[in-house]
């Protein structure tokens, strides 16, 4: 939680690189250089609109070692509460943005003999950038990539000519799909997989590791939720002794801040577990979109990460 | 803090280490109030006031040729006070980067850095190095990065790879350290590495602490104060040299306690780094003896206070026990009772 530390950026590329997926580049407002990150880094781009700010967080897919911009692939969301519609509608080249320092919540494991990257759709970005330091590790590592159809293929060229063989290619139109399976049932010991996309991709990854014996140490994942919404109803914070009103489609997050109450965070995406925040009282359910919460911690219903959660209830009191 | 190094000072033998008057009033004291319990202390490492020890992220006193010069003599009999396992390479340039860069910015008197590319030129003024390097390239520096650069720093330094979860023990340069062994803890774990710390475990310091370093961010370093007590204004009470400076503790009388006992302050800072996402952790060791620090009222109080008053576990682990009572009896004279204002300024 930094917005005082934010860069400010200007959009100097701007590609439509599938029908869903825009590429943008942005550079620092001023010239010089981006700080450097490592492969899997996201950042947070805050968005001012029209009448909300929208605070989204997209990996980095450029060379960690080229800092005169940072990229970013932006699928754009059917069911977008405006964040992703925004970059594809309103953002344009020479457009300004804010940007939070990269932070690295999907990290390749330094220690690892081999590394197994699963990529679903715009899943690719973060291995974009961790590719990039692969081709400097001497560690052996292979590319699943799985899309619907060539042309939602989202950075293809720049993998073939860069990946060669170490790039395998699955087309849904063609009915093919990674062989989860015999791929995970066939690695060599030291071996860690790292998925990222679909829910249903990464859950049925997880589980098939699990079937064939990898210990959770070496299954690596990352999924930011766009969080979903729902219901309005609204919450008390008890420390702030204010009332806050969450309409359908913001966040419980972006309704405190808009409160004017700062909650920490990294991710937004019901990861990192940094706006962990306690439940004081509540006379309904809570309905966790988060993957920080252990399933018990959950049904207990002392806890939310207001980034992506809500509640249906009409009384809801937070420690806040 | 415009320093003028005091070239010749040892750590070791003749003991000729002294602080001056300035270095003095600007000693980290790591006591806010007049008793002492282990607490999470840790603040945003943000400038403090011109001249306080935490002006800059590294802080270069008078003492800096003569520790750089005690850790090549440590290092000289005892190589393994570096390590770095293979994997840390990348740590290793974020450090040297990290170390330059701030250097150069904050003491552009005795030190400066440009770059072209990768091509690097390092000058070191006050140790007489002149060195042009490619960055990334280990072949084009005389020393692995780490070990070359925290040659020419104050303060030991280890080097956490962040993965399953935990920060592991995995690269380090460690000659100025309160009695652990960089080549036992290589490796660990962050709460193995804290395992033999009592009390701190039961009170979940290092959960709380290990949870706030996994999510420590880029550009946000922390910092906190820790302390113990040394005979004698030794860097090196390490484990392996015991036998030469353990029955330092029995020579503690109450009539020269205020020369020989000295207040041992870590300044630790915490900083993650950018390309090998590993936290490097920066522990800068400062020595007082309590005649100097007596020459402080409110801290001669306070300090008097602390000691007289600590739980017994922690004068156990912190190597007290033999000279505890010779310190108190040492510092009683000063305390007339009265009290201290809060915090930690000399007054």
């Amino acid at each position: 939680m930094n917005d005082s530390q934010t860069i400010s950026v200007e959009v100097v590329g701007v590609e439509q690189v599938t029908p869903q997926i825009k590429h943008f580049k942005l550079a620092p407002v001023g010239g010089g250089s981006l700080p450097v990150f490592s492969g899997g880094s996201h950042i947070i781009v805050v968005m001012q609109g029209a009448n909300r700010v929208h605070k989204n967080p997209y990996s980095l897919l450029g060379s960690p070692s080229q800092l005169d911009t940072y990229e970013i692939g932006v699928r754009r969301m059917e069911e977008s509460r405006g964040g992703s519609h925004f970059m594809h509608d309103t953002i344009k080249l020479g457009s300004r943005l804010e940007i939070a320092h990269p932070v690295n919540l999907f990290a390749l494991d330094k220690i690892a003999r081999k590394h197994v990257l699963i990529a679903g759709g715009i899943g690719i970005t973060p291995f974009l950038a961790q590719l990039e330091d692969l081709h400097e590790g001497g560690v052996p590592y292979e590319l699943h990539y799985s899309v619907r159809s060539s042309e939602h293929a989202a950075f293809l060229e720049r993998l073939r000519s860069r990946e060669g063989d170490r790039l395998h290619m699955y087309y849904d139109s063609d009915g093919q799909t990674i062989p989860f399976q015999p791929l995970l049932a066939n690695q060599p010991l030291g071996t860690h997989v790292y998925v990222c996309g679909p829910a249903g991709m990464i859950n049925h990854v997880i589980a098939t590791a699990h079937a064939c014996g990898w210990p959770d140490s070496h299954i690596h994942w990352e999924q930011f939720s766009a969080p979903p919404g729902g219901d309005a109803f609204d919450a008390f914070l008890a420390r702030s002794k204010i009332s806050v009103h969450v309409p359908p489609d913001r966040t419980l997050l972006e309704s405190i801040e808009a409160a004017g109450v700062e909650v920490p965070y990294l991710c937004r995406g019901g990861v990192c577990g940094f706006c962990f925040t306690r439940v004081l009282e509540l006379d309904g359910q809570l309905i966790h979109n988060d993957h920080f919460l252990s399933d018990a911690d959950k049904a207990r219903g002392k806890s939310i990460m207001p980034c992506v959660s809500r509640a249906q209830c009409t009384r809801l009191v937070l420690d806040l | 803090m415009s320093a003028v190094f005091s070239i010749h000072e040892t750590f070791r033998g003749d003991f000729t280490y002294r602080n001056s008057p300035a270095a003095i009033r600007r000693f980290p004291l790591p006591f806010p109030e007049d008793n002492y319990m282990y607490s999470v202390n840790i603040e945003p490492h943000l400038p403090g006031p011109p001249g306080s020890v935490t002006e800059f992220a590294f802080d270069v006193d008078e003492h800096y040729v003569a520790e750089c010069r005690e850790r090549a003599i440590v290092l000289a009999a005892e190589p393994l006070r570096y390590q770095a396992l293979p994997h840390m390479m990348s740590s290793q340039w974020d450090c040297l980067e990290l170390i330059m860069e701030s250097l150069a910015r904050d003491y552009p008197a005795h030190f400066s850095l440009s770059k072209q590319g990768n091509r690097w030129h390092w000058i070191n003024r006050p140790l007489e190095i002149d060195q042009h390097f490619t960055f990334g390239d280990a072949a084009t520096l005389p020393r692995e990065p780490l070990d070359y650069i925290t040659r020419q720093a104050q303060g030991d330094f280890v080097v956490m790879d962040q993965r399953e979860g935990d920060l592991w023990t995995e690269a380090g340069m460690v000659t100025t350290q309160a009695d652990w062994s960089l080549d036992f803890d290589i490796g660990m774990t962050f709460k193995e590495w804290h395992g033999p710390v009592p009390l701190a475990h039961e009170l979940q310091v290092f959960d709380r602490a290990l949870k706030f370093l996994l999510n420590l961010r880029l550009g946000q370093p922390v910092r906190r104060l820790n302390w113990t007590m040394t005979v004698n204004p030794r860097l090196d009470t390490s484990p392996e040299n015991y036998h030469s400076w353990g029955t330092d503790r029995a020579s503690v009388t109450p009539q020269n306690a205020g020369d020989k006992v000295h207040l041992r302050v870590e300044l630790q800072g915490l900083w993650r780094l950018p390309r090998s996402n590993a936290v490097v952790f920066g522990i800068r060791c400062y020595l007082i003896s309590l005649k100097e620090l007596s020459t402080v009222p409110k801290w001669a109080r306070r300090v008097h206070r602390v000691l007289r008053d600590l739980h017994p576990a922690l004068v156990d682990y912190k190597g007290l026990t033999r000279y505890r009572d010779a310190a108190v009896e040492w510092l009683a004279p000063f305390d007339d009772g009265s009290p201290t204002t809060p915090g930690t300024a000399p007054e």
